[in-house]
């Protein structure tokens, strides 16, 4: 199909849709999954069917939504009301009532925290409305396995942009002139690494999409995947042109396969419609996209590793230079962006750089997405302009911290990023200004902790996952890990030692400087972040044999308040190792010596009567078995 | 082994497509034996210290056989902070295996992942495919009694 097919195509979409049109679109991103949102969508179906509405009322399983505390999600277009946790027994009932009628069920309104006001429209309600969802905004609307929905929110319009008279040097201006940096952590500027591969003269080259979404805590790159595949495609596409090669590949993790599901459909979709393929679209580029699936390797989501995975070897960086655009996939010129950088490009072709420009700060451009998620109300992805304070993310759009708890910080970055202190909360989110508090933009994880939430346990954490993800190639990144996180074990059992943090300080300088790629160099953010900010949570540690936020084990002491027990043996019960005596109707009382402390009493204890207690700095720490 | 040569059949022999051979070698087995190795090697012309080398790299592919019944808990950062870890433990408890191990009688693998990115549900336990949100050390004998009970036909009380 040609360019002036395609607009046919797309008059025709749109002629065969009414915008007045009742469509009930129910959210199928992994939350939402995991709520049960296809027993939802199926049962809407049915309810349609059997109604014999099919022509008057659409259903339509789209991409995540974005907030994912509230699911299962129901947007009812064109009117937008916003149905949240919606059952399968309130089908029927929305059938009635809101989509054939004009009234709403107040139930399912979501309602505003701070007013307790009931709201209808999904821009109203407080999580959206601060956002500005340029990329992620088509999520709501398309049905990521049908491309007609694409089309007809002006999908590969900015394609045809490209391919009706735009050189390839004008859209690496355009790109460039946008100030769109990389997405996938490291924020280099995606128009000069275009112009860098473009100018490069190598007979075959490639693009890559990095799709091994491997921090955890993040995982836009997932929803993007999963619910608009073909923004990103097309992205691939415009890049294709600019740089000059002829085959691409997409590399997703293997943990999502509903994502690898999608973006194989949408490929096989642009391949049937002459969008990917032989002569794009009636121009003389050919383009095609072939998808590989990962094998759960944290570190091939750097960008050698991944090259190195793609020809069939273990993931293991190597040196750099050469930079992939010199030497990349067997050799050839290689251009390599992460999803959410590639899903900006259409946006910018049909907006145009000065549109694009204007959002944002002075270096950071744009819009960035983030997964809020930790201790925080509402949980989902958030995309805001870069610049935006984190207290602005963490309040207004996060609703603030789970039971008004104490906000402690934030962890931005992943693994390679570091935690930001409550001192901090007007830090303007951007590349430089996270780089400058030691953490760094990475993919946009943002965990947010609460006062119950101990850093030497973060870092612990942290250190533990790089160490298991170390290729092992470097030494300084394979034993420093491992050395830094039992250092860190031992502190958090009651087992260090005075000179613990000066080890584990040269240590992490030691792993930053010898370590050959992004894994290493940045492994020890967590450690030197919390001892820059939290210094006084490992001194508890240390010397006063406490853990403040009463997690680790070693520091903590269960015990039942005689007064308050009302000897209803739920935490008889719940005992897994029969700690737990006593009898009914009588104060309970833990044998400290059998006590796992694994907490399962203080889970159960009934919040109104809250006899169980947990506390810390009582005794003089035990070794806990490991 | 019939069907590793159906695995084989629909592939290029070129290293690249190595770890699609690996993939799907480990759906149809549940776990990469060593004749399939061995077959792998030869048909991608690859020695078989190169295939090995590869899997035993990735976390996806196993030398073992998996149980019956594969339990997932998430330890993404959301996740951890939320009590994953004690989640962690009660089913190491209640499966005497260590996570990342199957029990001796082939019936329960117990996993961690990374992240599923179902961070709003966190802490959350994802066993036989079906997701347990914001999982209390309370569930846990609930949700391993789930699967036997679904793996028997006999219904079991949680169904949403």
């Amino acid at each position: 199909m040609d360019s002036q097919g395609l607009d046919k195509l797309r008059a025709e979409i749109a002629g065969s849709r009414s915008k007045d049109m009742p469509c009930i679109t129910v959210c199928g991103g992994t939350g939402c999954h995991a709520y049960g949102c296809l027993k939802v969508a199926q049962a809407f179906r049915d309810e349609v069917r059997k109604r014999g509405l099919e022509d008057k009322v659409s259903v339509r399983q789209t991409g995540c939504h974005g907030f994912c505390e509230r699911g299962p999600i129901v947007v009812l277009q064109p009117k937008g009301i916003f149905y949240q946790r919606l059952q399968l027994a309130d089908v029927c009932e929305v059938v009635d009532k809101t989509v054939l009628g004009d009234e709403l069920i107040e139930r399912l309104l979501y309602s505003d925290e701070a007013t307790g006001k009931k709201i209808a429209a999904e821009h109203d309600v407080p999580f959206y409305k601060k956002q500005k969802r340029l990329i992620l905004g088509g999520n709501g609307f398309i049905d990521p396995t049908d491309l007609a929905d694409y089309l007809a929110l002006d999908g590969y319009k900015a394609l045809q942009k490209v391919l009706s008279g735009m050189s390839p040097e004008a859209v690496i201006a355009e790109v460039s002139a946008s100030g769109l940096r990389g997405r996938g952590g490291a924020g280099f500027p995606t128009g000069r690494k275009w112009e860098i591969c473009r100018s490069i003269a190598c007979g075959l080259k490639y693009v890559v999409c990095n799709a091994d979404e491997g921090d955890p805590g993040a995982y836009m790159d997932r929803s993007l995947l999963e619910g608009n595949p073909h923004s990103v495609l097309e992205g691939m596409i415009i890049g294709a042109y600019a740089i000059g090669a002829r085959s691409g590949f997409v590399y997703v993790r293997n943990e999502y396969p509903l994502a690898v599901e999608n973006v194989t459909k949408a490929v096989e979709a642009c391949r049937k419609q002459g969008l990917l393929g032989k002569g794009i679209l009636g121009s003389k580029l050919d383009f095609d996209v072939k998808i590989f699936k990962g094998a759960g390797a944290f570190v091939s989501g750097e960008e050698t590793s991944l090259m190195a995975s793609i020809e069939g070897r273990r993931a293991s960086p190597r040196q750099k230079p050469p930079f992939p655009a010199q030497s990349g996939l067997w050799g050839k010129t290689t251009n390599i962006n992460n999803v959410e950088t590639w899903a900006n490009v259409p946006w910018i072709v049909r907006n145009g750089a000065p549109a694009y420009a204007a959002i944002g700060t002075g270096d950071s451009k744009g819009t960035k997405i983030f997964a809020l998620v930790g201790k925080i109300n509402n949980t989902g992805l958030v995309e805001v302009p870069m610049g935006m304070k984190l207290r602005e993310i963490i309040y207004d759009i996060g609703g603030g911290l789970k039971g008004g708890k104490k906000f402690k910080a934030v962890q931005t970055g992943g693994p390679s990023g570091g935690c930001i202190p409550a001192e901090m909360l007007d830090l303007p989110i951007d590349y430089a200004s996270l780089a400058q508090a030691g953490s760094m933009m990475g993919s946009g994880g943002m965990i947010v902790m609460d006062e119950e939430t101990c850093m030497v346990d973060v870092a612990k954490y942290f250190l533990h996952f790089t160490q298991e993800e170390s290729c092992g190639k470097c030494v300084p990144c394979r034993i420093g890990t491992r050395q830094m996180a039992e250092i860190l074990t031992r502190i958090t059992r009651g087992e260090g030692s005075e000179g613990d943090i000066e080890k584990l300080s040269a240590i992490a300088k030691t792993v930053k400087a010898g370590s050959l790629c992004g894994l290493g160099q940045t492994a020890p953010n967590p450690v030197l972040t919390t001892l820059r900010y939290f210094r006084h949570e490992y001194d508890a540690h240390l010397k006063e044999g406490r853990c403040p936020a009463l997690v680790c084990k070693a520091f903590v002491t269960f015990g039942i308040d005689q007064v308050k027990c009302i000897g209803c043996g739920l935490c008889l019960k719940a005992c897994p190792v029969k700690a737990v005596t006593g009898q009914l109707k009588k104060p309970h009382a833990i044998e400290q010596a059998a006590c796992i402390k694994c907490g399962a009493c203080f889970e159960v204890c009934p919040p109104k009567v809250r006899a169980v207690t947990k506390e810390t700095g009582k005794t003089v720490p035990e070794r806990v078995q490991p | 082994m019939a069907n590793i040569e159906a695995v084989v059949e629909g592939l290029e022999p070129v290293q690249s497509e190595l770890i699609q051979a690996l993939h799907q070698t480990q759906a149809e087995f549940g776990w990469i034996p060593p004749e399939a190795v061995a077959r792998i090697a030869k048909h991608l012309r690859v020695s078989e210290s190169d295939v090995y080398g590869v899997l035993t790299f990735y976390k996806a592919f196993s030398l073992e056989p998996r149980g019956k019944h594969v339990v997932t808990v998430c330890s993404g950062t959301a996740c951890h902070v939320r009590g994953a870890p004690r989640i962690v433990e009660e089913f190491e408890r209640e499966l005497k295996v260590s996570a990342g191990q199957t029990t001796p009688d082939r019936e329960f693998t117990l996993e961690t992942v990374n992240c599923v990115g179902a961070c709003a549900l966190g802490p959350i336990v994802i066993a036989d495919g079906e997701y347990h949100g914001q999982a209390k050390t309370a569930d846990i004998p609930k949700i391993v009694e789930g699967c036997r009970c679904r793996a028997q036909g006999r219904p079991d009380d949680k169904d949403r």
